[in-house]
């Protein structure tokens, strides 16, 4: 049969489903898929907060957005031209999401009289039936029946054979889009290799759903999207704790210091924590400790001892390690603490992104205790801003924060990944013997960054000891003299803010240097504020964009650039904490726009809320 | 300087120019002096060593010792040493605590190491107080004890540290005192070639705040009677004339009197591997006030092979190493790459 292609420009899916079908590996797998073939793409998953809500509730819903063009993207799109809905709470859920005109592909199965129920549709009512979706495209299929159907010679049980209705689905898009599955048949040989039934019934299923779209008349199109244009170069697809991972294994290999990370599992860092484990051949050493306290202050006793010490958490575990940050800063020693931020206070949001916490990297300790903040706007940002990170951490002795977001952590984009040999070298000196004319070491000697020595254990001559209690300068004695403690809080202070002449001036993203609206932002708003100030700039608006990655100190040409504008607006996913900060720093009447739901801002509010500002 | 290079380390080598601030008469002063008095006879190099505290008047140990050293926090010095052990397993890390500080609010990290097994050495100042906030009670003082913030009597039930070491499969628990530089010396000699986390339960007086809290156990009067010092292999006698000893009757301790009938070879023996024997001895904690109370055992009560967490964890490393190269490129670039012309 011979069938027409249509180009597209620009696709939406979303993949929902019960948390149970594997809708999060359908969209990884379609994902992949699209990278190989160099469409440019930005991935958002939403995962339920429970690890098994009741099966076809409202809450199990899980969901997985891909977004591709031949364009650039920056975001993982504000609505779907596709939904495949594989149950009835799955479309209920996702129904507001759909474009006007949109396809709904769904599995007839899963609208049953009881999923209709527990997805709360009223008594007799199936939107299957009814005219309630005139607006979009229906493809009704039982995915169901066919994967059983693709199945009957396996000698397997039904529940089994019904797992691989995902695969059927995916079959069944990638002959929608004109695709070859060989990265998913790989895949499957990989996971599956040693089971063969279960991966020659993967297999069956998926080429089911290919053919299915193949030979059923009733689909008379497919679609393609052709290759973006993007920066000539290798490509990978990445995600953001894979890139946090890659990232700390890199800066560890090139700062020659043996990576030690202590954590205690926390969505949405945990990862982070799991990708680590996995690289010891690289010298990682993951450490699961029995609390964030003690995650964070292992990491101490590893720096003290010469590792590159890390600790990944979220916000409750931020709040509990805030102590022992503390005695890093007194200590001054390099430590990195990665924040995955989630929605908050308490156990708040756990699954859902929320830049909550930035005002507690500023202010959450006791005393006066600055430490740099280093922060990552997406997904494969993750990995130059953390290796940006370590290189203050170790070159400045001192703690540095690191905020990712949920958003951030789990969506993904391509990455064009660096040549190990091309990564800056990471300089770093431990102190090694006493210097001229020094009798014993001393600890708080300081150097023209007003970093101290790195002296670790095990070198002979250097024995000295240091702690939380406050420090004489120079000599690292305990002192309570009130002009040193003044002296001491000035000088730690001064010593972060000086990490201003050592990072790169902030630049301006998009857009004029001068003209009439700045919008500033930091974290995972990238991709939102990038696509709406792109879109106003097409239509002739004097609209910028500049996006911080250093958070504390701001670099040092900031106020001037925020001077060039008639007004600023920083939009947040929290009740506005940069906007305090900026207003403190630079006196200027900043705009916020908050969003405090849980999920990112979308191009299209934006695009409001930046048009009435004009 | 070079000649401390060449010439035997001494006591003196150990010490450093801070000015030690413990109150006049305090226990911890007996504990220093014999911690330097050890440490130059254990052959390991001075910058090999690491001192670790938490917060409390023992935590400010590290000050005086002329090694590496780290105060912390309070009752984190467990976890900063699991980190630096597990990162630098060839230190010889020591950790100095309170009881409040190791029991209270660090008692969870305190028990974690020991199933962990961290080859390194827990020295536990108990003094029943909190010596650094003048005075309130600690979860190792007795009931009914009037502090300042007990006024009308404490109503915790107090740990039993050793019982509580055992619990958490510490692999070596012991307790000595700081009236007994002899017997501490031995025990810190002990501590230290123990392979493992080891336990070591130091009775402390503070003078200022819990004075005479061990007097039972430590003064010339009453000590023979109520204390029993353990010996690998021997009998459990006690006792002014060593007339005294313990028999297990069932699971049981009991006091006989050698001089009514019995003979030694009756006499519970004591083997520090019986991991059974060791969870009794160690509930051995009779309030020496009570009448037909058991004397209070001394010693080592347990020692156990086990592995070590940073040895395994360095074997799993150097495993994964042999089985694949370090190759950044191949790891950044992954399995699924394409490229843009
Ligand atoms: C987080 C924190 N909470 C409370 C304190 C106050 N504090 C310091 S030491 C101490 C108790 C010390 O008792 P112990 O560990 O028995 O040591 P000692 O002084 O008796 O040697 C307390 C409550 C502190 N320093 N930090
Ligand atoms: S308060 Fe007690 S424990 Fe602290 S130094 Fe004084 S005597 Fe020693
Ligand atoms: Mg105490």
């Amino acid at each position: 049969m011979i069938r027409k292609q249509e180009v597209l420009n620009d696709v939406v899916i979303k993949f929902a489903g019960d948390s149970g079908d594997g809708m999060q590996l359908t969209g990884t797998q379609f994902t992949n898929n699209t990278a190989l073939l160099g469409i440019d793409l930005s991935t958002f998953p939403d995962f339920p907060a429970e690890i098994r809500a009741p099966l076809g509730t409202l809450p199990g819903v899980s969901g997985f957005q891909l977004r591709f063009s031949s364009d650039r993207v920056y975001t993982p799109g504000d609505a779907c031209d596709v939904l495949v809905a594989m149950n009835a709470a799955a479309l209920k859920v996702n129904l507001t999401a759909i474009k006007k005109g949109g396809k709904i592909i769904v599995n007839t199965d899963g609208f049953d009289s009881k999923n209709l129920r527990l997805a709360n549709y009223p008594e007799g009512e199936n939107p299957l039936e009814n005219d309630s979706l005139s607006n979009y495209e229906v493809i009704k299929m039982d995915v169901t029946k066919m994967t059983r159907e693709a199945l009957k010679e396996f000698s397997m049980g039904m529940k089994e054979k019904d797992r691989a209705k995902n695969m059927f689905v995916l079959g069944f898009l990638y002959w929608m889009y004109g695709r070859d599955m060989d990265n998913t048949l790989t895949f499957l040989k990989d996971k599956f290799g040693k089971k063969q039934d279960i991966f020659d019934s993967n297999v069956k299923v998926l080429q089911a759903g290919y053919n299915y779209g193949d030979t059923t008349e009733a689909f008379g199109t497919t679609y393609k999207v052709e290759k973006a244009k993007m920066q000539a170069g290798s490509y990978r697809s990445m995600m953001g704790n894979q890139a946090i991972s890659y990232g700390l294994i890199a800066a560890s290999q090139k700062s020659g210091l043996p990576l030690f990370l202590g954590s205690y599992p926390i969505t949405p860092a945990s990862d982070i924590l799991h990708e680590l484990a996995r690289h010891k051949n690289f010298g990682v050493r993951t450490f699961q400790a029995e609390d964030e306290i003690a995650a964070i202050t292992s990491a101490i006793g590893a720096a003290y001892g010469g590792s590159l010490g890390v600790t990944t958490t979220s916000g409750p575990g931020m709040a509990l390690k805030a102590e022992a940050m503390g005695l890093a800063v007194m200590l001054e020693i390099p430590l990195i603490i990665i924040d995955v931020q989630r929605g908050g206070p308490s156990t708040g949001l756990p699954t859902k992104t929320e830049q909550s916490d930035l005002l507690q990297a500023y202010y959450g300790r006791n005393g006066e205790c600055p430490m740099p903040v280093v922060s990552a706007s997406t997904p494969a940002d993750c990995f130059d801003a953390v290796y940006e990170a370590v290189r203050i951490s170790v070159q400045h002795m001192t703690p540095v924060i690191f905020l990712s977001d949920g958003y951030i952590a789990n969506g993904a984009e391509p990455w064009k990944f660096p040549k190990a040999e091309d990564l800056p070298p990471i300089h770093l000196k431990f102190k090694t013997e006493l210097g001229d004319g020094e009798e014993k070491l001393q600890p708080y000697l300081r150097d023209e960054k007003l970093a101290r020595p790195w002296a670790i254990p095990g070198t002979p001559g250097l024995e000295h000891r240091i702690g939380g209690l406050e420090k004489q300068n120079v000599t690292g004695n305990i002192s309570y003299e009130p002009e040193n403690h003044q002296l001491m809080v000035k000088i730690r202070q001064e010593k972060v803010d000086k990490i201003a002449n050592y990072i790169a001036e902030q630049k301006i993203d998009n857009g004029p240097e001068k003209g009439k609206i700045l919008v500033l932002g930091w974290g995972s708003t990238y991709g939102a504020i990038k696509s709406a100030v792109a879109e106003l700039l097409a239509q002739g608006h004097p609209v910028a964009h500049a996006h911080l990655r250093h958070v504390r100190p701001f670099p040092k040409n900031l106020g001037d650039i925020i001077k060039n504008y008639d007004k600023v607006l920083i939009p947040e996913i929290n009740n506005g904490q940069l906007i305090k900060i900026i207003r403190d720093v630079y006196f200027v009447d900043a705009k916020g726009y908050n969003k405090i739901m849980g999920i990112p801002i979308t191009k299209t509010e934006l695009v409001e809320v930046i048009k009435e500002m004009l | 300087m070079a000649e401390t290079l060449t010439a035997p380390l001494t006591a003196k080598d150990f010490a450093t120019d801070q000015e030690v601030r413990w109150c006049p008469g305090c226990g911890d002063y007996s504990i220093l002096a014999q911690v330097q008095k050890v440490m130059p006879t254990l052959g390991i190099p001075r910058e090999n060593i690491v001192i670790i505290s938490g917060i409390g008047c023992s935590s400010r140990f590290p000050y005086y010792m002329n090694t590496y050293g780290m105060h912390s926090i309070h009752g984190r010095a467990t976890a900063v040493a699991s980190g630096l052990k597990a990162s630098r397993p060839e230190l010889s890390v020591w950790i100095v605590t309170g009881d409040g500080d190791s029991l209270s609010i660090g008692g969870n990290h305190t028990i974690h190491l020991l199933r962990r097994n961290f080859d390194v050495n827990i020295l536990l100042f108990n003094n029943q107080i909190y010596g650094l906030t003048k005075g309130q009670y600690s979860p190792t003082s007795e009931e009914n004890k009037v502090t300042k913030s007990t006024p009308f009597g404490s109503i915790d039930h107090p740990f039993n540290p050793l019982a509580l070491a055992m619990g958490a499969d510490a692999t070596f628990v012991a307790r000595t005192m700081d009236r007994d530089p002899k017997h501490l010396q031995a025990m810190l000699l002990r501590t230290n070639q123990h392979k493992g986390a080891s336990f070591l339960e130091i009775y402390q007086n503070c003078n200022i705040f819990n004075d005479g809290a061990f007097e039972t156990f430590t003064e010339k009067s009453s000590k023979a009677q109520e204390t029993l010092f353990l010996e690998q292999g021997k009998p459990l006698r006690f006792g002014a004339a060593n007339d005294k000893g313990l028999k297990l009757d069932g699971f049981n301790p009991k006091v006989i009197n050698l001089d009514e009938g019995h003979s030694a070879d009756d006499l519970w023996i004591h083997d520090e591997k019986d991991i059974y024997k060791a969870q009794i001895l160690t509930r051995i904690f009779d309030d020496p006030k009570m009448e037909g109370h058991l004397p209070r055992p001394f010693g080592v009560f347990y020692e156990a092979d086990r592995p070590c967490y940073e040895e395994v964890m360095a074997l799993q490393i150097e495993d994964a190493k042999a089985r694949k190269a370090a190759d950044l490129d191949k790891l950044l670039r992954g399995n699924e790459v394409w490229t843009i012309a």
